[in-house]
């Protein structure tokens, strides 16, 4: 089930809030990754609170909804996610990436209730997605599939791979999400590989694609909720990298850097949070 | 073997409809049959062996038994991050089949010799590495992989080789097979050498040596009682593949001996050097070069058992 009665204004509260344990968890454990991260939060926010299909008291129910974060390095913001969306206790988050946590910085194989795919190396989601949108399909059931990819992650030929399987497969429960934050991990994603004209190429390729601003929670949820009949999805959202932190919004130094005592402070000022 | 991969794939997917059988854009007509009696369940994925492995890998998580065959090349070095990370990583019981494995497309060139994949598919964690030996054994080795809640590699020849095994054996995956007895040599074959040892073990005879010959169709995990025993009893045993004589059924028993304590039987390994094979050729002529013939294999036997 979708959890019920969240309006915009709560679930932006709730991203706020995601953002702060973010930068709180980063600091923390002294782990990089926070730009991308807090470039999906929305996303996340959208999908788990207002479309997907699933019940955390039931994480492996067969008939639920798949959310597969394929960009794992941006690991915290899913398990911040599934932690406010209840499938395991909030406190298990101060143990991320501590030695005998279940929180490593990228997802392991069942690492924690929710956790549909051991993510990290770029460009596995989504022929994993596939493959569980077809078995879906064989088995007669109707639950769908979503991948959220990195842009940077549309580098890897294993996603055009998929890209042109899907729809050949006519897999109209499967939805792709790129977070398209327009940074990679060296720089500017159009200057390093030309993806440009991106959602014209997932057009190209048999998506049913759209392109939607990725921090509002009702057009990402309005764009998640649609389903192709006989075409899988693309939704480009056009994000940025750091998003809701005003100094790290757009500043590739953030892929890696990790906030220092004072920055955690001001950024949780800023998200208004203290 | 090919043919037998196809029947036997059909009867399985009879037997249990979670079973689903994917091809990168080969054998289309060799699985005509399966198409018709299990629609729905056969899926050509294109060109993309990456994709292909990473969708029977969210086909087994989706609840099904997906099997996933192309040539060896493509389906292990091309694609060998999804097969660790994917199925791998994840325990999920995949069966990946490579067809004209080993020097089966020698003609075809470098890109299609495949010396070196077991090698590689055997430091995986969890992933059974399987080598059948013929047409009777690939039907076996296809049951057991879908008996097991695990991974499976297994490498397959091509069509037409010679059928050794009078009906399906009753394979246990770990389990090797002694296919002829003997007393003084032993010969521990890989794959489709299986008929090669045991011309040469003919010729032993004919010599006066008597060679045990033993189907030694998975490299992992390695029947180790099958190897306590045999370097227990005999002087001289011999691994024989069509695979490097680095990381295979030879190296993986050399490995396995540097562990043990008691008296050591010499071991001698039969397999491709540690090269690529540039000269245009059959496969018969390509085993010839590195060494693969019963004439040979008999010949060193007997003068290090003498």
């Amino acid at each position: 089930m979708a959890s019920s009665a969240s309006t915009t204004e709560d679930l932006s509260r709730l991203s706020r809030e995601i953002r702060g344990k973010l930068v709180e968890m980063s600091h923390n454990a002294g782990t990089p990754h926070l730009g991308s991260a807090l470039s999906v939060v929305d996303i996340l926010v959208a999908a788990y609170w207002n479309v997907l299909r699933i019940d955390s008291n039931k994480p492996d129910d067969e008939t639920r909804d798949r959310f597969i974060l394929s960009k794992g390095h941006a690991a915290t913001a899913l398990y911040v996610t599934l932690a406010m969306r209840g499938f395991f206790p909030k406190e298990l988050l101060d143990s991320f990436a501590q030695e005998g946590s279940p929180l490593a910085e990228q997802p392991s194989p069942n690492c924690a209730p929710g956790v549909e795919l051991a993510t990290g190396s770029l460009g596995h989601g989504l022929p994993v997605a596939i493959g569980l949108a077809l078995a879906a399909r064989i088995r007669k059931m109707d639950y769908r599939v979503f991948a959220t990819m990195s842009d940077g992650e549309c580098n890897e030929g294993s996603v055009w791979e998929a890209a042109l399987f899907a729809p050949a497969q006519k897999l109209g429960q499967l939805t792709v999400v790129i977070d398209y934050n327009k940074w990679q991990a060296t720089g500017r994603s159009n200057e390093i590989m030309a993806l440009e004209p991106l959602a014209a190429k997932w057009s190209a390729f048999g998506w049913n694609t759209s392109e939607v601003d990725g921090h509002d929670l009702e057009a990402i949820t309005r764009e998640l909720q649609k389903t192709g009949s006989d075409k899988p999805t693309a939704i480009i959202a056009h994000t940025v990298k750091g998003k809701g932190i005003s100094f790290m919004e757009d500043d590739n130094n953030w892929h890696y850097r990790i906030p220092k005592s004072e920055e955690v402070v001001a950024a949780k000022r800023e998200l208004g949070l203290l | 073997m090919r043919n037998a991969f196809a029947s036997e794939i059909t009867k399985l997917g009879i037997e249990n409809d979670r079973v689903v059988l994917l091809s990168a854009d080969i054998g289309n007509r060799l699985f005509e049959d399966f198409k018709e009696k299990c629609p729905g369940r056969f899926y050509n994925c294109g060109v993309a062996e990456a994709n292909m492995v990473g969708v029977a890998t969210g086909l087994a998580m989706g609840g099904m038994r997906p099997v996933c065959y192309t040539i060896t090349n493509f389906i292990t070095y091309r694609c060998i991050e999804q097969i660790r990370v994917d199925v791998c990583y994840h325990h999920q019981p995949v069966v990946i089949v490579g067809t004209g494995s080993g020097l089966s497309y020698a003609s075809l060139g470098g890109t299609h010799h495949s010396c070196e994949e077991m090698g590689m598919l055997r430091l995986l964690p969890g992933l059974a590495v399987m080598a059948p030996a013929d047409a009777m054994e690939v039907r076996g080795a296809l049951r057991a992989a879908l008996g097991q809640t695990s991974p499976v590699y297994m490498r397959i020849g091509k069509k037409g080789e010679p059928v050794i095994h009078p009906s399906t054996p009753d394979l246990t995956i770990g389990k090797a097979i002694v296919v002829r007895e003997g007393t003084d040599v032993c010969i521990l074959s890989a794959g489709n050498m299986l008929p090669t040892c045991l011309q040469a073990a003919d010729l032993l005879s004919a010599s006066g040596c008597s060679a045990r010959v033993i189907s030694f169709h998975t490299i992992k995990p390695l029947d180790e009682a099958c190897l306590t025993e045999a370097f227990g009893k005999f002087a001289v045993i011999a691994t024989v593949e069509e695979h490097s004589i680095l990381g295979g059924l030879g190296g993986s028993v050399a490995e396995w001996l540097s562990d043990q304590s008691a008296p050591r039987a010499r071991l001698v390994r039969f397999g491709t050097r540690d090269e690529f094979l540039h000269e245009t050729c059959e496969q018969e002529s390509a085993r010839k070069i590195f060494g693969l013939t019963a004439e040979n294999i008999s010949a060193r036997l007997k003068a290090l058992w003498q």
